[in-house]
């Protein structure tokens, strides 16, 4: 039975359980787990890329949303030092988001040899 | 000054559109431009150290994330060595399998697959498409936008949008900060049409994923990618922040698309030289190697860039191809109006509806022109019975089906209603009952004057600052009495959690089932396979509204049922030179009452006496009952008239002069085109049936002109009234001679 990352099982997101308020924003939001099912799935019908994506993804789950929309920001052209791109891989790192270190540790490096640091 | 030829050619629409002389310097050419390097590579140790035309060290920042993270390095040897033509020729070929093709293009450069898609004819294009493209079942999106940001008229379009068969509808905004009120609204709206429908709303990127994050969309797709270093940058953005957002969009459960499309780097002056195709081709390789599942491409904003030079519009077509052949959901353009001429923006859509993609339209405006807020669509709301007659014609499955006038109405109130409803629970807004009642008639925003223009951007601001999500807006559906509703916004939360619509090119159906790559593969392989429209479907396509049976005619002429026309007796040969015989033919008086240009057919009997009176002859009816055939009748009754004159009239109005000693098919007028002829043409007629009775000139007539499809229009009943002719003529009937009563006794 796939879970909601609350651990709530998909079934048991009811109307009847929103009526009772008892459905918060992790009840409908994606379990890694079932990324790391969707990855297999994808790299089974030929597309390992989209399978890394969904990989990368399920390391993002855990992150806030505030995070999430501030790494992208940090991305974007001429936002960031190469200094600023590998401290935020450190702690991605550290999180276990290592897929996710080595595309921002990636973007460090293509950044400052094509000027598209800060 | 030219001649009037040429003058009057120049007022053409088409004359409009821009037509560009190719300009390689500029990216202003489709296909293989000087600048566009050879395909190549080179892998030393596992690792691209040389791709098209650039070593390692050369290569630009899109360069390197397809050489680090797109291309199947295990197949490239094989894919590189084969030559073009033989490539191009498997694509089309129905004996190689799909999956062969996409194992192949998995380790082809950008230069490559742009080089071997070159090589293909459009009747290849058609053929190809129909083997690659991902998703069995097609299917269409559209547009729902109005120029006020309306919540109402946004609900009420959403589901009229979804009752037409739309399984993603994409909003936007003439003013960014209405943005969450515009996902809400439509969000709302579709519910209301049908389970399983996918909504976004398109802004800025990081705005668009925070409403993601929220809820309040179901999908992305302004993820927007590009061809060239210098362009991607200026649209504020890299590959690595771009493969990011898609991780991030995949992490909150939600489907993301990118968009991109050949000419958008010759628009924006960055094209580098190279040919809106080879630059797409990167965009795509791009695409797949960032991991999306999917691409919105076909020129999208820049289509009418590609349409305005040489094979443009075939690029267009093959930069769907492309997405297809690398394993990718095609959301195939057909997008920003590309043509002012009807005939060339049919001619960019047709192959690729006939075809079939994942999605004809990446944005069908199923609103009126005015009110898309991207601008007018290839497709609007003016050609949706287009669109459903295409597809009846072809009998092909463009996604979208006939929508009853009741339903939607009904459809409409409830959406208006359910946003009312649920604003004022969520304290958001308070909409008049007059405002209510015009966005649910208005077939654009036009009709609804009481629209405040205030009220969206307040609803936005607070559902922003106050976090509303998807799950309050589910919950204020069913406090409302909106139950059904609730339950579907609900169901698609429960689909972000299940994953399987992140998957390539997923739609539900109405039952919520997931269509994509994973559960309903492409699988044709020529003839008598691949996708065929259930009985079912194939009925919502072959069957539209306009269509008429014998029976709707038979109806409609019944309303002008009257007893006017009145048998006395059979009808005997005349002897006076001033007998001139109106033969009409046997449904006449007795089934059918109207003509084909809805003159009452006892008024065109009057304008005929009327005539003949003003010529001094008696005008005597008869009906000729053995046969259906108009010269026929017209010579029958020639040879009962004492003057040997007659008029053959049928009752959908053609009308001839006959004389007895010619053969059925010779005769002296006739009016032909019954649709167009009036009153005044008929008293003519009678005028000159009297004339050639007295041995006198008859005025020359005509028949009127017209440039309209008059068959196009009249054939279909005239067919119907001919079937209740026949049966209403028996091969012995006798004539019988009619009188016509006054008027006063009209039943």
């Amino acid at each position: 039975m796939t879970r909601a990352r609350s651990g709530r099982e998909r079934d048991d997101i009811t109307l009847d359980a929103l009526r009772e308020r008892a459905l918060g924003n992790d009840d409908v939001r994606i379990h890694p787990e079932t990324l790391e099912h969707q990855a297999q799935v994808a790299e089974g019908a030929g597309n390992p890329q989209l399978a890394a994506n969904f990989r990368r993804a399920a390391e993002l789950t855990d992150l806030p949303d505030s995070e999430v929309l501030a790494i992208y920001e940090a991305l974007r052209p001429g936002r960031s030092s190469a200094a600023d791109l590998l401290t935020i891989a450190d702690s991605l790192e550290q999180r276990g988001a290592t897929m996710n270190a080595v595309l921002l540790r990636e973007a460090a490096t293509v950044y400052e040899r094509r000027g598209l640091l800060q | 000054m030219t001649v009037g030829r040429f003058r009057f050619m120049d007022e053409q629409r088409v004359n409009l559109d821009g037509f560009a002389v190719e300009d390689a310097t500029l990216g202003l050419l489709a296909f293989n431009s000087p600048a566009d390097p050879e395909p190549e590579l080179v892998v030393v140790d596992g690792r691209v150290t040389r791709m098209d035309g650039r070593d390692e060290s050369a290569f630009d920042s899109i360069d390197t994330f397809i050489a680090s993270h797109g291309l199947d390095l295990g197949v490239a040897d094989e894919a590189m060595a084969l030559d073009d033509t033989t490539l191009a020729r498997m694509i089309v070929d129905p004996g190689v399998p799909r999956s062969e093709l996409v194992r192949l293009v998995a380790g082809m450069t950008p230069a490559k697959l742009a080089r071997v898609l070159a090589v293909l004819r459009p009747a290849e294009l058609v053929i190809a498409m129909t083997k690659a493209r991902a998703r069995r079942t097609p299917s269409n999106q559209a547009h729902v936008t109005n120029r006020s940001d309306d919540p109402l008229l946004l609900a009420a379009d959403a589901a009229t949008a979804v009752a037409f068969g739309f399984r993603e509808v994409e909003t936007t905004v003439p003013v960014l900060g209405d943005a969450p009120s515009n996902a809400v609204a439509v969000s709302i709206g579709v519910a209301v049409g049908s389970p399983g429908v996918l909504v976004q709303c398109s802004v800025e990127e990081a705005l668009e994923l925070e409403m993601g994050m929220r809820g309040l969309v179901s999908y992305a797709e302004t993820v927007s990618l590009y061809g060239t270093e210098q362009i991607f940058t200026d649209g504020d953005d890299t590959p690595w922040s771009k493969a990011f957002l898609t991780s991030a969009y995949a992490s909150r459960g939600i489907k993301m698309r990118v968009t991109s499309g050949g000419g958008a780097e010759a628009l924006m002056g960055g094209a580098e030289g190279c040919s809106m195709f080879y630059l797409e081709a990167r965009c795509v390789s791009l695409a797949r190697a960032i991991g999306a599942q999917g691409v919105q491409n076909g020129g999208i904003d820049s289509a009418s860039v590609a349409g305005s030079v040489p094979g443009g519009v075939r690029s267009l077509m093959a930069e769907n191809l492309m997405v297809m052949l690398r394993n990718l959901e095609a959301c195939t353009g057909n997008d920003a109006l590309m043509s002012e001429s009807d005939v060339r923006r049919t001619s960019r859509t047709h192959p690729i509806f006939i075809a079939g993609t994942d999605f004809i339209c990446s944005g069908f405006g199923s609103i009126q022109r005015y009110d898309n807020m991207f601008g007018p669509s290839q497709w609007n709301a003016e050609d949706i019975d287009d669109y459903l007659v295409m597809q009846r014609d072809w009998g092909v499955d463009g996604g979208l089906r006939t929508a009853d006038a009741d339903e939607v109405e009904r459809l409409r109130r409830r959406a208006a209603e359910a946003v009312r409803d649920v604003y004022r629970h969520l304290g958001l807004a308070e909409f008049s009952d007059e405002w209510v009642e015009q966005a649910i008639d208005a077939a654009g925003s036009k009709d609804v004057p009481a629209a405040d223009l205030m009220v969206p951007l307040t609803a936005a601001r607070l559902i922003r600052d106050t976090g509303i999500t998807m799950l309050d807006v589910a919950r204020a559906l069913d406090e409302c009495g909106y139950e059904r509703e609730a339950e579907r916004v609900l169901a698609m939360l429960r689909a972000r959690v299940d994953g399987d619509y992140l998957q390539t090119a997923a739609i539900f159906t109405e039952e919520m089932q997931v269509l994509s790559l994973i559960t309903d593969a492409n699988d044709y392989a020529g003839p008598g396979t691949g996708y065929q429209p259930t009985p079912v479907r194939q009925h919502e396509i072959d069957t539209v509204r306009q269509q008429r049976s014998v029976e709707d005619l038979r109806a409609e002429q019944a309303q002008s049922r009257n007893n006017r026309l009145r048998v006395v007796g059979p009808a005997a040969q005349g002897h006076d030179p001033r007998d001139v015989v109106i033969g009409v033919s046997a449904a006449t008086g007795r089934e059918l009452w109207v003509t084909l240009s809805g003159l009452p057919v006892n008024d065109v009997i009057e304008e005929l006496v009327a005539g003949l009176e003003e010529e001094g002859c008696a005008g005597r009816i008869v009906r000729i009952n053995d046969t259906i055939d108009l010269g026929r009748i017209g010579l029958e009754a020639a040879r009962l008239a004492g003057s040997g004159i007659a008029i053959g009239l049928q009752a959908k109005g053609t009308a001839l002069i006959h004389r007895r000693d010619l053969t059925p098919l010779a005769n002296l007028e006739l009016y032909s085109v019954a649709p167009t002829v009036t009153r005044g043409l008929y008293r003519q007629l009678g005028i000159n049936a009297g004339r050639h009775a007295k041995g006198s000139t008859p005025e020359p007539a005509r028949n009127p002109y017209s440039d309209e499809a008059i068959e196009a229009r009249y054939h279909t009943k005239v067919i119907s009234l001919v079937a209740i002719e026949r049966a209403c003529a028996q091969v012995d009937g006798a004539p019988e001679t009619l009188e016509l009563a006054a008027r006063e006794s009209d039943s």
